[in-house]
């Protein structure tokens, strides 16, 4: 029997690579609305997560799923030739439905979520 | 669509702009919710050319639809810029009808809220891809390093879009500016409070120098 409790999963980078944007994007609301906590090795370009955002809206049902808890750090700063080229580098990023997960502090250094077990909405 | 905006989006158009520099941009105003960009926006139309766009309220998305003011004419000493602004609804990760019913609004007014604040996210997104820079607002009581923040700024870089960081609220006695100016130093921070006017003139200035600059839009 499974134990009860919140699922975090540590999603690797490999596995991310092997989605394309969209089908990363639904992969992480698909996990999420089910309750799960992720937290990506390899985080969300901009435009992904512009794309996240605008799948999350439209995912809203307002009793079951209000949205998502998403913290990262912002991309890389690359040097002139990388930037030239497209090169983009995300960083480790997590992500929960934000009935769960809750942002306490956040800087450039370090993220501080806490996970509120059976909040619900 | 009149014959300015044929032109400023035609080939010939562009390429006067890219050697002579930006005469007329169009500026979205963006942020989270609650940070006071339709205050902003309100504060430079009534400046500029005396009214307003939209209402405001401390009830968190108030504004749900993107509202344009059109042809609003910069000065800033010899040099001017004609905007059209956009100020768009507050971007977030998550919206919750029962936010709202702290405001005293009945469900079913917190439920519409709610439905009419997801589409507006989707909204102010989508129209990323119709400005020439923006006014990011934030509020300088509150900590910086928002996912909503970093997704913006990283999208406008992505696009080349130039950005000046709207450090507001500054009336408000806990305001840090200092902080937004450390955590973003690659980007103009020019602190203000849209509600009482101060420093606005420094960021009219901003705005004529920075959006007027030539430079070359990238596709996402």
């Amino acid at each position: 029997m499974r134990a009860r409790g919140v699922t975090v999963d540590l999603i690797s980078r490999n596995k991310l690579d092997e989605l394309s944007s969209s089908e990363k994007i639904d992969f992480i609301i698909g996990e999420v609305k089910k309750g799960k906590i992720l937290i990506l090795e390899k985080g969300l370009t901009a435009s992904e997560q512009a794309d996240l955002i605008k799948k999350t809206m439209s995912s809203i049902d307002h009793d079951t799923f209000i949205g998502i808890e998403v913290e990262g750090y912002p991309e890389e700063r690359l040097g002139f030739l990388q930037r030239l080229l497209g090169i983009r580098k995300p960083r480790l990023t997590v992500i929960g439905p934000a009935n769960l997960l809750k942002t306490v502090k956040k800087d450039d250094k370090i993220i501080e979520a806490i996970i509120v077990p059976g909040r619900g909405v | 669509m009149g014959l300015m905006d044929i032109f400023r989006f035609s080939s010939l158009g562009r390429f006067l702009e890219r050697i002579f520099g930006r005469r007329h941009a169009r500026i979205g105003i963006y942020g989270p919710p609650n940070v006071g960009k339709t205050t902003l926006a309100n504060r430079i139309a009534r400046d500029w050319c005396g009214e307003i766009i939209g209402s405001v309220s401390d009830i968190p998305h108030e504004t749900r639809r993107a509202k344009a003011k059109s042809n609003i004419k910069i000065e800033n000493g010899s040099s001017s810029l004609i905007i059209d602004i956009v100020d768009t609804p507050g971007i977030t990760t998550k919206v919750d009808f029962r936010d709202f019913l702290k405001y005293g609004l009945s469900e079913e007014e917190a439920r519409q809220r709610a439905k009419e604040a997801t589409e507006g996210v989707i909204e102010a997104i989508r129209w990323l891809d119709d400005i020439d820079g923006v006014l990011l607002v934030m509020d300088s009581t509150q900590d910086p390093f928002t996912q909503v923040n970093v997704t913006i700024l990283g999208n406008l870089e992505a696009r080349n879009l130039p950005v000046i960081i709207a450090a507001n609220k500054i009336d408000l006695e806990d305001a840090s500016p200092a902080t937004l100016k450390s955590a973003f130093p690659q980007h103009p921070v020019v602190p203000i409070s849209a509600l009482t006017g101060h420093n606005m003139d420094m960021l009219y200035s901003k705005m004529v120098e920075h959006f007027g600059k030539r430079r070359r839009r990238r596709s996402r």
